[in-house]
Protein backbone atom coordinates (compact mmCIF):
# COMPACT_ATOMS: atom_id res chain seq x y z
CA UNK A 1 0.00 0.00 0.00
CA UNK A 2 1.04 3.29 -0.96
CA UNK A 3 2.36 5.50 2.44
CA UNK A 4 -0.71 7.43 2.54
CA UNK A 5 1.48 10.47 4.41
CA UNK A 6 3.61 11.26 0.69
CA UNK A 7 -0.11 12.29 -0.66
CA UNK A 8 -0.97 16.05 -1.34
CA UNK A 9 -4.06 17.56 -0.24
CA UNK A 10 -5.76 17.10 -4.15
CA UNK A 11 -4.89 13.40 -3.52
CA UNK A 12 -6.31 12.70 0.25
CA UNK A 13 -9.31 14.63 -0.85
CA UNK A 14 -9.97 12.82 -3.97
CA UNK A 15 -8.58 8.92 -2.55
CA UNK A 16 -10.89 9.84 0.33
CA UNK A 17 -13.87 10.83 -1.45
CA UNK A 18 -13.27 7.75 -4.10
CA UNK A 19 -13.32 5.56 -1.36
CA UNK A 20 -9.69 4.16 -1.83
CA UNK A 21 -8.51 4.50 1.90
CA UNK A 22 -10.22 5.99 4.96
CA UNK A 23 -9.77 9.19 6.58
CA UNK A 24 -9.18 6.91 9.97
CA UNK A 25 -6.21 5.74 7.63
CA UNK A 26 -4.60 9.08 6.89
CA UNK A 27 -4.86 10.65 10.56
CA UNK A 28 -3.01 7.28 11.89
CA UNK A 29 -0.27 7.57 9.48
CA UNK A 30 -0.01 11.36 10.16
CA UNK A 31 -0.03 10.86 13.39
CA UNK A 32 2.88 8.15 13.30
CA UNK A 33 4.75 10.44 11.32
CA UNK A 34 4.22 13.64 13.86
CA UNK A 35 5.08 10.99 16.80
CA UNK A 36 8.68 9.83 15.69
CA UNK A 37 9.79 13.36 14.42
CA UNK A 38 10.66 14.81 17.90
CA UNK A 39 13.75 15.73 16.58
CA UNK A 40 12.73 18.60 14.37
CA UNK A 41 10.66 20.07 17.54
CA UNK A 42 8.15 20.55 14.83
CA UNK A 43 5.25 20.77 17.26
CA UNK A 44 4.57 22.23 20.30
CA UNK A 45 1.50 20.72 21.06
CA UNK A 46 0.51 17.11 19.18
CA UNK A 47 -3.13 16.30 19.26
CA UNK A 48 -3.44 13.24 17.58
CA UNK A 49 -6.82 12.23 19.21
CA UNK A 50 -8.20 15.56 17.29
CA UNK A 51 -6.86 14.09 14.20
CA UNK A 52 -8.64 11.12 14.76
CA UNK A 53 -12.45 12.57 15.76
CA UNK A 54 -12.01 14.20 12.92
CA UNK A 55 -11.41 11.46 10.84
CA UNK A 56 -14.12 9.54 11.95
CA UNK A 57 -16.26 12.38 11.74
CA UNK A 58 -15.41 12.61 7.78
CA UNK A 59 -15.73 8.71 7.29
CA UNK A 60 -19.06 9.15 8.42
CA UNK A 61 -20.08 12.30 6.07
CA UNK A 62 -18.63 9.75 3.16
CA UNK A 63 -20.60 6.91 4.25
CA UNK A 64 -23.74 10.00 4.28
CA UNK A 65 -22.70 10.99 1.02
CA UNK A 66 -22.28 14.73 2.97
CA UNK A 67 -18.44 15.36 2.33
CA UNK A 68 -16.73 18.60 2.78
CA UNK A 69 -14.19 20.39 0.65
CA UNK A 70 -11.39 19.54 3.13
CA UNK A 71 -13.35 15.76 4.63
CA UNK A 72 -10.29 13.68 5.34
CA UNK A 73 -7.63 15.97 5.54
CA UNK A 74 -5.47 16.38 8.46
CA UNK A 75 -3.37 19.50 8.68
CA UNK A 76 -1.02 21.28 11.14
CA UNK A 77 -2.13 24.63 12.83
CA UNK A 78 0.91 27.28 13.50
CA UNK A 79 0.67 27.81 17.31
CA UNK A 80 -0.49 31.57 16.06
CA UNK A 81 -3.89 30.34 15.76
CA UNK A 82 -5.65 30.37 18.79
CA UNK A 83 -8.22 26.73 18.90
CA UNK A 84 -10.48 26.20 21.36
CA UNK A 85 -9.69 24.16 24.58
CA UNK A 86 -5.89 23.44 22.88
CA UNK A 87 -3.24 25.35 24.56
CA UNK A 88 -2.39 28.47 22.41
CA UNK A 89 1.22 30.03 23.38
CA UNK A 90 2.50 32.17 20.16
CA UNK A 91 6.31 30.18 21.04
CA UNK A 92 6.04 32.43 24.45
CA UNK A 93 6.50 31.81 28.04
CA UNK A 94 4.04 34.79 28.10
CA UNK A 95 1.49 32.77 27.01
CA UNK A 96 2.50 29.12 28.01
CA UNK A 97 -0.63 27.02 29.55
CA UNK A 98 -3.03 29.62 28.24
CA UNK A 99 -6.15 27.59 26.77
CA UNK A 100 -8.21 30.35 24.37
CA UNK A 101 -12.30 29.71 25.54
CA UNK A 102 -12.91 30.73 21.46
CA UNK A 103 -11.47 30.16 17.93
CA UNK A 104 -9.72 31.56 15.34
CA UNK A 105 -12.26 32.68 12.53
CA UNK A 106 -9.50 30.86 10.05
CA UNK A 107 -9.00 27.70 11.86
CA UNK A 108 -12.46 27.55 12.35
CA UNK A 109 -13.22 27.98 8.57
CA UNK A 110 -11.12 24.89 8.09
CA UNK A 111 -12.70 22.36 10.60
CA UNK A 112 -15.94 23.61 9.25
CA UNK A 113 -14.60 22.40 5.70
CA UNK A 114 -13.58 19.13 7.35
CA UNK A 115 -9.88 19.12 8.06
CA UNK A 116 -8.71 17.47 11.38
CA UNK A 117 -5.96 19.20 13.60
CA UNK A 118 -2.64 17.16 14.47
CA UNK A 119 -0.96 20.00 16.56
CA UNK A 120 0.15 23.12 17.32
CA UNK A 121 3.17 23.73 15.41
CA UNK A 122 6.55 25.67 16.63
CA UNK A 123 7.13 29.28 15.31
CA UNK A 124 9.46 32.14 16.23
CA UNK A 125 8.11 34.03 19.83
CA UNK A 126 5.17 36.12 18.60
CA UNK A 127 6.65 35.32 15.08
CA UNK A 128 9.38 37.50 15.33
CA UNK A 129 12.17 35.95 13.39
CA UNK A 130 13.35 34.62 10.40
CA UNK A 131 14.86 31.29 11.53
CA UNK A 132 12.94 29.62 14.38
CA UNK A 133 15.31 30.43 16.86
CA UNK A 134 13.09 32.74 19.24
CA UNK A 135 10.81 30.38 20.64
CA UNK A 136 10.89 29.61 23.79
CA UNK A 137 10.09 25.82 23.34
CA UNK A 138 13.30 25.51 21.09
CA UNK A 139 14.59 25.41 17.66
CA UNK A 140 12.63 23.77 15.09
CA UNK A 141 15.13 21.93 13.25
CA UNK A 142 14.84 22.06 9.58
CA UNK A 143 14.50 18.55 7.77
CA UNK A 144 16.97 19.33 5.21
CA UNK A 145 20.68 19.02 5.43
CA UNK A 146 23.58 20.31 3.13
CA UNK A 147 25.13 17.78 1.08
CA UNK A 148 28.67 18.09 2.46
CA UNK A 149 28.15 15.14 4.78
CA UNK A 150 28.29 16.85 7.78
CA UNK A 151 25.13 17.20 9.89
CA UNK A 152 24.78 20.74 11.03
CA UNK A 153 21.62 21.69 11.99
CA UNK A 154 19.75 23.87 9.33
CA UNK A 155 17.17 27.00 10.07
CA UNK A 156 13.80 26.11 8.81
CA UNK A 157 12.68 29.87 8.05
CA UNK A 158 10.44 31.60 10.03
CA UNK A 159 8.37 33.10 11.81
CA UNK A 160 6.17 29.71 10.03
CA UNK A 161 9.38 27.30 10.64
CA UNK A 162 7.21 24.47 12.46
CA UNK A 163 4.85 24.60 9.29
CA UNK A 164 7.41 24.13 6.93
CA UNK A 165 9.25 21.71 8.50
CA UNK A 166 6.56 19.82 9.17
CA UNK A 167 5.05 20.03 5.74
CA UNK A 168 8.39 18.74 3.85
CA UNK A 169 9.08 15.98 6.32
CA UNK A 170 5.66 15.01 5.66
CA UNK A 171 4.18 15.36 9.13
CA UNK A 172 1.35 17.04 7.80
CA UNK A 173 0.14 17.57 4.30
CA UNK A 174 -0.57 21.13 4.39
CA UNK A 175 -0.67 23.97 7.57
CA UNK A 176 -1.47 27.35 7.90
CA UNK A 177 1.02 30.28 8.17
CA UNK A 178 0.86 33.95 8.94
CA UNK A 179 3.19 36.52 7.14
CA UNK A 180 3.79 39.67 8.17
CA UNK A 181 7.40 40.84 6.79
CA UNK A 182 7.55 37.00 4.48
CA UNK A 183 7.04 34.37 7.21
CA UNK A 184 5.14 32.05 5.25
CA UNK A 185 7.43 32.68 2.18
CA UNK A 186 11.29 32.67 3.49
CA UNK A 187 10.47 29.16 4.94
CA UNK A 188 8.51 27.73 2.23
CA UNK A 189 11.82 28.63 0.35
CA UNK A 190 14.02 27.08 2.83
CA UNK A 191 12.39 23.76 3.05
CA UNK A 192 10.91 23.16 -0.73
CA UNK A 193 7.47 23.74 -0.31
CA UNK A 194 4.74 26.38 -1.91
CA UNK A 195 2.87 29.11 0.47
CA UNK A 196 0.71 32.15 -0.38
CA UNK A 197 0.42 35.61 1.31
CA UNK A 198 -2.70 36.84 0.30
CA UNK A 199 -4.21 40.04 -0.47
CA UNK A 200 -4.46 41.54 3.38
CA UNK A 201 -7.33 41.58 4.35
CA UNK A 202 -8.20 38.21 2.48
CA UNK A 203 -8.17 36.24 5.79
CA UNK A 204 -9.45 37.57 9.13
CA UNK A 205 -7.05 38.28 11.59
CA UNK A 206 -9.46 37.70 14.20
CA UNK A 207 -8.42 35.17 16.51
CA UNK A 208 -4.63 35.45 15.57
CA UNK A 209 -2.13 36.27 18.53
CA UNK A 210 -1.50 40.13 16.86
CA UNK A 211 2.33 40.84 15.75
CA UNK A 212 1.86 44.05 13.66
CA UNK A 213 -1.99 44.44 12.78
CA UNK A 214 -1.70 46.39 9.60
CA UNK A 215 0.71 43.72 8.14
CA UNK A 216 -0.22 39.85 9.70
CA UNK A 217 -2.16 38.19 7.29
CA UNK A 218 -2.87 34.02 7.62
CA UNK A 219 -1.86 32.22 4.14
CA UNK A 220 -1.52 28.28 3.35
CA UNK A 221 1.79 26.31 3.25
CA UNK A 222 1.87 22.87 1.28
CA UNK A 223 3.62 20.60 -0.71
CA UNK A 224 2.15 22.54 -4.29
CA UNK A 225 0.65 25.06 -6.00
CA UNK A 226 -2.68 23.37 -6.08
CA UNK A 227 -3.19 23.06 -2.60
CA UNK A 228 -2.52 26.13 -1.67
CA UNK A 229 -4.91 27.34 -3.47
CA UNK A 230 -7.55 24.57 -1.88
CA UNK A 231 -6.08 25.89 1.73
CA UNK A 232 -6.36 29.65 0.89
CA UNK A 233 -10.24 28.76 -0.41
CA UNK A 234 -11.29 27.59 2.65
CA UNK A 235 -9.49 29.96 5.09
CA UNK A 236 -9.97 33.46 3.27
CA UNK A 237 -13.60 35.10 3.54
CA UNK A 238 -15.14 38.00 4.70
CA UNK A 239 -15.67 38.00 8.94
CA UNK A 240 -17.43 41.09 10.20
CA UNK A 241 -15.61 40.47 13.78
CA UNK A 242 -12.23 41.68 11.66
CA UNK A 243 -12.42 45.57 10.51
CA UNK A 244 -9.95 45.17 8.04
CA UNK A 245 -11.59 42.16 6.34
CA UNK A 246 -12.44 42.21 3.15
CA UNK A 247 -15.77 42.00 1.88
CA UNK A 248 -15.53 40.26 -1.37
CA UNK A 249 -16.66 36.85 -2.68
CA UNK A 250 -13.77 34.36 -2.27
CA UNK A 251 -12.99 32.85 -6.24
CA UNK A 252 -12.69 29.45 -6.82
CA UNK A 253 -8.81 29.49 -7.41
CA UNK A 254 -8.70 25.65 -7.74
CA UNK A 255 -10.66 25.40 -10.98
CA UNK A 256 -9.39 28.48 -12.58
CA UNK A 257 -6.00 27.13 -12.20
CA UNK A 258 -4.18 27.10 -15.63
CA UNK A 259 -0.63 27.51 -16.20
CA UNK A 260 -1.22 29.14 -19.47
CA UNK A 261 0.27 32.88 -19.20
CA UNK A 262 -0.03 33.86 -23.12
CA UNK A 263 -1.14 37.54 -22.85
CA UNK A 264 0.39 38.12 -19.47
CA UNK A 265 3.46 40.17 -18.59
CA UNK A 266 6.08 39.48 -15.64
CA UNK A 267 7.79 42.16 -14.48
CA UNK A 268 11.48 41.44 -13.00
CA UNK A 269 12.17 44.11 -10.92
CA UNK A 270 15.94 45.84 -11.82
CA UNK A 271 16.05 47.09 -8.00
CA UNK A 272 16.00 43.40 -6.86
CA UNK A 273 19.55 42.20 -8.35
CA UNK A 274 21.35 43.44 -5.56
CA UNK A 275 25.41 43.79 -5.78
CA UNK A 276 26.91 39.99 -4.56
CA UNK A 277 23.85 37.94 -4.68
CA UNK A 278 24.33 34.41 -4.62
CA UNK A 279 25.15 33.32 -7.55
CA UNK A 280 22.95 30.01 -7.36
CA UNK A 281 20.22 32.71 -6.59
CA UNK A 282 20.85 34.96 -9.29
CA UNK A 283 20.55 31.31 -11.88
CA UNK A 284 17.68 30.29 -10.55
CA UNK A 285 16.06 33.45 -11.13
CA UNK A 286 17.49 33.40 -14.68
CA UNK A 287 15.86 29.93 -15.47
CA UNK A 288 12.41 31.23 -13.46
CA UNK A 289 12.36 34.02 -16.78
CA UNK A 290 12.78 31.29 -19.18
CA UNK A 291 9.87 29.05 -17.81
CA UNK A 292 7.80 31.99 -17.80
CA UNK A 293 8.41 32.65 -21.11
CA UNK A 294 8.13 28.98 -22.11
CA UNK A 295 4.61 28.95 -20.67
CA UNK A 296 3.62 32.15 -22.73
CA UNK A 297 4.62 34.87 -20.71
CA UNK A 298 5.99 38.08 -22.07
CA UNK A 299 8.55 39.84 -20.22
CA UNK A 300 9.66 43.15 -19.42
CA UNK A 301 11.99 44.69 -16.73
CA UNK A 302 10.56 47.15 -14.36
CA UNK A 303 11.51 49.72 -11.94
CA UNK A 304 10.56 49.69 -7.88
CA UNK A 305 12.93 52.42 -7.24
CA UNK A 306 12.08 52.84 -3.03
CA UNK A 307 13.18 49.04 -3.00
CA UNK A 308 16.05 49.72 -0.56
CA UNK A 309 13.95 51.37 1.85
CA UNK A 310 11.53 48.66 2.41
CA UNK A 311 13.19 46.86 5.33
CA UNK A 312 14.74 49.80 7.11
CA UNK A 313 10.41 51.26 6.92
CA UNK A 314 9.61 47.24 8.32
CA UNK A 315 11.41 47.59 10.66
CA UNK A 316 10.00 50.98 12.13
CA UNK A 317 6.70 50.08 11.43
CA UNK A 318 6.46 46.60 12.45
CA UNK A 319 8.12 46.87 16.30
CA UNK A 320 5.88 49.73 16.41
CA UNK A 321 2.54 48.69 15.54
CA UNK A 322 3.88 45.42 18.14
CA UNK A 323 4.99 47.32 20.95
CA UNK A 324 1.17 48.49 21.05
CA UNK A 325 0.08 44.98 20.71
CA UNK A 326 2.20 43.24 23.11
CA UNK A 327 1.00 45.88 26.21
CA UNK A 328 -1.56 43.52 26.29
CA UNK A 329 0.60 41.34 28.41
CA UNK A 330 0.56 42.64 31.53
CA UNK A 331 -0.09 39.47 33.76
CA UNK A 332 -3.49 40.53 34.56
CA UNK A 333 -6.13 39.09 32.27
CA UNK A 334 -4.15 35.98 30.79
CA UNK A 335 -1.18 34.73 30.46
CA UNK A 336 2.03 34.71 32.69
CA UNK A 337 2.07 36.88 36.18
CA UNK A 338 5.33 37.44 37.86
CA UNK A 339 4.87 39.44 41.07
CA UNK A 340 7.17 39.32 43.13
CA UNK A 341 7.16 40.29 47.08
CA UNK A 342 5.91 43.24 47.79
CA UNK A 343 5.56 44.35 44.19
CA UNK A 344 2.79 46.82 43.24
CA UNK A 345 0.82 47.24 39.82
CA UNK A 346 3.77 48.74 38.01
CA UNK A 347 6.46 46.65 39.21
CA UNK A 348 4.38 43.43 38.54
CA UNK A 349 3.91 44.52 34.62
CA UNK A 350 7.68 45.35 34.79
CA UNK A 351 8.65 42.23 36.18
CA UNK A 352 5.58 39.94 34.07
CA UNK A 353 7.04 40.90 30.54
CA UNK A 354 10.89 40.74 31.51
CA UNK A 355 10.14 37.41 32.40
CA UNK A 356 7.53 36.40 29.95
CA UNK A 357 9.30 38.00 26.33
CA UNK A 358 11.87 37.03 25.13
CA UNK A 359 15.04 38.64 24.11
CA UNK A 360 13.87 39.53 20.39
CA UNK A 361 10.66 40.48 21.01
CA UNK A 362 11.81 42.39 23.86
CA UNK A 363 14.25 44.70 21.26
CA UNK A 364 11.14 45.04 19.08
CA UNK A 365 8.75 46.10 21.48
CA UNK A 366 11.82 48.73 22.76
CA UNK A 367 12.57 49.80 19.52
CA UNK A 368 8.71 50.29 18.83
CA UNK A 369 8.55 52.42 21.95
CA UNK A 370 11.20 54.38 20.90
CA UNK A 371 9.80 55.42 17.64
CA UNK A 372 6.71 55.97 18.73
CA UNK A 373 7.75 57.94 21.83
CA UNK A 374 7.64 62.29 22.12
CA UNK A 375 9.30 64.12 20.24
CA UNK A 376 10.54 60.85 17.38
CA UNK A 377 7.27 60.12 16.50
CA UNK A 378 7.30 61.98 13.07
CA UNK A 379 10.72 61.33 12.46
CA UNK A 380 10.43 57.93 12.65
CA UNK A 381 7.02 56.17 12.60
CA UNK A 382 5.03 58.60 9.91
CA UNK A 383 8.37 59.17 7.68
CA UNK A 384 8.04 55.38 7.57
CA UNK A 385 4.55 55.58 7.25
CA UNK A 386 4.97 58.11 4.29
CA UNK A 387 7.85 55.73 2.56
CA UNK A 388 5.56 53.32 2.59
CA UNK A 389 3.45 54.93 0.81
CA UNK A 390 6.29 55.50 -1.95
CA UNK A 391 6.56 51.70 -1.96
CA UNK A 392 3.02 50.77 -2.50
CA UNK A 393 3.01 53.58 -5.66
CA UNK A 394 5.81 51.72 -6.87
CA UNK A 395 3.84 48.96 -7.18
CA UNK A 396 1.08 49.86 -8.91
CA UNK A 397 3.38 51.89 -11.50
CA UNK A 398 4.98 48.63 -12.22
CA UNK A 399 1.52 47.03 -12.35
CA UNK A 400 0.96 49.38 -15.11
CA UNK A 401 3.26 47.54 -16.96
CA UNK A 402 3.05 43.82 -16.05
CA UNK A 403 0.75 41.20 -14.35
CA UNK A 404 2.89 39.46 -11.78
CA UNK A 405 6.29 40.20 -10.46
CA UNK A 406 8.98 37.43 -9.97
CA UNK A 407 11.46 37.43 -8.09
CA UNK A 408 13.74 35.39 -5.69
CA UNK A 409 12.28 34.71 -2.64
CA UNK A 410 15.39 34.85 0.30
CA UNK A 411 18.73 36.26 -0.62
CA UNK A 412 19.81 32.83 0.40
CA UNK A 413 19.20 29.09 1.30
CA UNK A 414 18.75 28.12 4.64
CA UNK A 415 21.68 28.76 6.60
CA UNK A 416 22.49 26.96 9.68
CA UNK A 417 20.93 27.63 13.05
CA UNK A 418 23.14 30.05 15.39
CA UNK A 419 25.09 31.79 12.35
CA UNK A 420 23.03 35.19 12.31
CA UNK A 421 21.44 35.14 15.83
CA UNK A 422 24.53 36.79 17.23
CA UNK A 423 23.35 40.09 14.69
CA UNK A 424 19.74 41.31 14.53
CA UNK A 425 20.45 43.43 11.50
CA UNK A 426 22.05 40.31 9.24
CA UNK A 427 18.90 37.99 10.23
CA UNK A 428 16.23 41.48 9.27
CA UNK A 429 18.09 41.58 5.69
CA UNK A 430 17.48 37.89 5.06
CA UNK A 431 13.19 39.41 4.33
CA UNK A 432 14.55 41.97 1.78
CA UNK A 433 12.58 40.22 -1.58
CA UNK A 434 9.55 39.50 0.71
CA UNK A 435 9.07 42.78 2.94
CA UNK A 436 8.09 45.09 0.17
CA UNK A 437 4.67 43.43 -0.82
CA UNK A 438 3.74 43.04 2.48
CA UNK A 439 4.35 46.49 3.20
CA UNK A 440 2.06 47.19 0.04
CA UNK A 441 -0.68 44.45 1.32
CA UNK A 442 -0.20 42.46 -1.89
CA UNK A 443 -0.62 38.68 -2.67
CA UNK A 444 2.69 36.61 -2.95
CA UNK A 445 3.59 33.27 -3.02
CA UNK A 446 7.16 31.09 -2.78
CA UNK A 447 7.50 28.18 -4.79
CA UNK A 448 10.18 25.74 -5.04
CA UNK A 449 12.54 26.15 -8.10
CA UNK A 450 15.82 24.61 -7.64
CA UNK A 451 18.56 23.14 -5.53
CA UNK A 452 21.75 25.06 -4.42
CA UNK A 453 25.23 23.62 -4.28
CA UNK A 454 24.83 22.31 -1.21
CA UNK A 455 21.92 20.41 -2.09
CA UNK A 456 19.73 22.83 -0.60
CA UNK A 457 16.44 24.34 -1.90
CA UNK A 458 15.59 27.94 -3.06
CA UNK A 459 12.20 29.26 -4.04
CA UNK A 460 11.00 31.54 -6.79
CA UNK A 461 8.69 34.66 -5.66
CA UNK A 462 5.44 35.75 -7.33
CA UNK A 463 3.94 39.12 -6.61
CA UNK A 464 0.36 39.74 -7.85
CA UNK A 465 -1.77 43.01 -7.77
CA UNK A 466 -3.92 43.40 -5.09
CA UNK A 467 -6.49 40.76 -5.51
CA UNK A 468 -4.99 38.82 -7.82
CA UNK A 469 -4.35 35.60 -5.81
CA UNK A 470 -5.06 33.69 -9.27
CA UNK A 471 -2.55 35.79 -11.46
CA UNK A 472 -0.26 34.49 -8.73
CA UNK A 473 -1.03 31.16 -8.17
CA UNK A 474 -1.10 30.49 -12.05
CA UNK A 475 2.19 32.02 -12.27
CA UNK A 476 3.41 29.58 -9.19
CA UNK A 477 1.82 26.67 -11.06
CA UNK A 478 4.06 27.33 -14.60
CA UNK A 479 7.08 27.17 -12.52
CA UNK A 480 6.29 24.24 -10.34
CA UNK A 481 5.42 22.34 -13.73
CA UNK A 482 8.60 23.39 -15.38
CA UNK A 483 10.46 23.31 -12.32
CA UNK A 484 10.23 20.07 -11.68
CA UNK A 485 11.08 19.87 -8.46
CA UNK A 486 10.58 16.81 -6.43
CA UNK A 487 13.90 16.71 -4.22
CA UNK A 488 13.00 15.89 -0.12
CA UNK A 489 15.20 15.90 2.71
CA UNK A 490 16.95 12.81 3.37
CA UNK A 491 15.21 10.94 6.81
CA UNK A 492 17.72 11.08 9.55
CA UNK A 493 15.31 12.29 12.31
CA UNK B 1 20.70 59.77 16.40
CA UNK B 2 22.16 57.66 19.35
CA UNK B 3 20.72 56.57 22.48
CA UNK B 4 22.62 56.38 25.73
CA UNK B 5 21.98 54.15 28.81
CA UNK B 6 19.77 56.14 30.36
CA UNK B 7 17.65 56.26 27.45
CA UNK B 8 17.53 52.33 26.85
CA UNK B 9 16.09 52.29 30.86
CA UNK B 10 14.14 55.22 29.92
CA UNK B 11 11.92 53.50 26.98
CA UNK B 12 12.32 50.05 29.02
CA UNK B 13 10.14 52.08 31.74
CA UNK B 14 7.72 53.28 29.02
CA UNK B 15 7.55 49.68 27.61
CA UNK B 16 6.77 48.40 31.65
CA UNK B 17 9.60 45.76 30.88
CA UNK B 18 12.63 45.21 33.72
CA UNK B 19 15.93 45.34 32.82
CA UNK B 20 19.10 45.04 34.84
CA UNK B 21 21.85 47.12 33.93
CA UNK B 22 24.02 44.23 31.94
CA UNK B 23 20.98 44.21 29.92
CA UNK B 24 20.59 47.96 29.42
CA UNK B 25 24.42 47.97 28.55
CA UNK B 26 23.81 45.40 25.80
CA UNK B 27 20.49 46.58 24.31
CA UNK B 28 22.47 49.91 23.71
CA UNK B 29 24.84 48.62 21.03
CA UNK B 30 21.91 46.74 19.60
CA UNK B 31 19.33 49.99 19.23
CA UNK B 32 21.90 52.38 18.26
CA UNK B 33 22.91 49.86 15.39
CA UNK B 34 19.12 49.34 14.10
CA UNK B 35 18.23 52.95 14.62
CA UNK B 36 21.41 53.61 12.62
CA UNK B 37 20.18 51.71 9.89
CA UNK B 38 17.07 53.04 9.68
CA UNK B 39 17.77 56.38 9.93
CA UNK B 40 18.71 56.12 5.76
CA UNK B 41 14.53 56.71 5.20
CA UNK B 42 15.66 60.59 6.21
CA UNK B 43 17.18 60.40 2.81
CA UNK B 44 13.56 59.94 0.86
CA UNK B 45 12.35 63.01 -0.46
CA UNK B 46 8.46 62.55 0.93
CA UNK B 47 7.50 65.85 0.68
CA UNK B 48 4.03 66.26 -0.38
CA UNK B 49 3.39 62.29 0.13
CA UNK B 50 0.78 61.07 2.85
CA UNK B 51 1.32 58.90 5.46
CA UNK B 52 -0.09 55.25 4.55
CA UNK B 53 -2.93 54.43 6.91
CA UNK B 54 -4.46 51.82 5.09
CA UNK B 55 -2.66 49.09 2.65
CA UNK B 56 -6.00 48.39 0.59
CA UNK B 57 -8.17 50.89 0.21
CA UNK B 58 -11.29 49.71 2.65
CA UNK B 59 -14.37 52.05 4.11
CA UNK B 60 -14.37 51.31 7.85
CA UNK B 61 -17.52 49.08 9.11
CA UNK B 62 -19.80 50.47 11.77
CA UNK B 63 -21.32 47.29 14.20
CA UNK B 64 -25.14 47.43 14.58
CA UNK B 65 -25.96 49.44 17.45
CA UNK B 66 -27.18 46.94 19.60
CA UNK B 67 -26.60 44.76 22.32
CA UNK B 68 -25.21 41.39 22.19
CA UNK B 69 -24.80 42.27 18.27
CA UNK B 70 -22.14 39.19 18.30
CA UNK B 71 -23.20 36.64 20.99
CA UNK B 72 -19.24 35.51 20.89
CA UNK B 73 -17.80 38.98 21.10
CA UNK B 74 -20.77 40.57 23.35
CA UNK B 75 -21.46 40.54 27.08
CA UNK B 76 -22.43 37.33 29.57
CA UNK B 77 -19.27 35.35 28.87
CA UNK B 78 -17.54 36.13 32.21
CA UNK B 79 -16.33 32.93 32.98
CA UNK B 80 -14.96 32.35 29.63
CA UNK B 81 -13.02 35.85 30.06
CA UNK B 82 -11.74 35.25 33.16
CA UNK B 83 -10.37 31.20 32.53
CA UNK B 84 -7.11 31.95 31.82
CA UNK B 85 -6.74 35.21 34.39
CA UNK B 86 -3.91 34.38 36.35
CA UNK B 87 -5.88 35.95 39.87
CA UNK B 88 -9.58 35.68 39.74
CA UNK B 89 -11.20 36.75 42.28
CA UNK B 90 -14.94 36.54 43.03
CA UNK B 91 -15.49 36.93 39.47
CA UNK B 92 -13.12 40.05 39.15
CA UNK B 93 -9.23 40.18 38.01
CA UNK B 94 -6.89 40.29 40.76
CA UNK B 95 -4.40 43.02 40.98
CA UNK B 96 -1.96 43.92 43.82
CA UNK B 97 -3.24 46.25 46.10
CA UNK B 98 -3.23 49.99 44.78
CA UNK B 99 -4.83 51.75 47.10
CA UNK B 100 -3.61 51.86 50.95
Amino acid sequence: MTDLTNLTVAQIRDGHRAGDFSAVEVAEAFNANVAAAKALNAFIVETPELAIEAAKAADADRAAGTLKPLSGVPIGMKDLFCTNGVQTTAASHMLEGFVPRYESTVSQKLWDAGAGMLGKLNLDQFAMGSSNETSYFGNVISPWRRNDGGDAALAPGGSSGGSSAAIAARLCPAATGTDTGGSIRQPAAFTGISGIKPTYGRCSRWGIVAFASSLDQAGPMARDVRDCAIMLENMAGFDPKDATSLNLPVPDWEAALSSDLKGKTVGIPKEYRLDGIDPDIDAMWDAGIAMLKDAGAEVVEISLPHTQYALPAYYIIAPAEASSNLARYDGVRYGLRDLPQGAGLQDMYAATRAEGFGPEVKRRIMIGTYVLSAGFYDAYYTQAQKVRTLIARDFEQAFASCDVILAPTAPSAAFGLGEKMADPLAMYLNDVFAVPASLAGLPAMSVPAALNREGLPLGLQIIGKAFDEQGVLNAGLAIEERAGFNARAEKWW
Amino acid sequence: MTIDQATVKKIASLARIAISDDEAAGLEGELNNILGWVEQLGEVDVSGVEPMTAVIPNKLRLRDDVVDADPLTGGGRRDDVLANAPEPQHGFFGVPKVIE
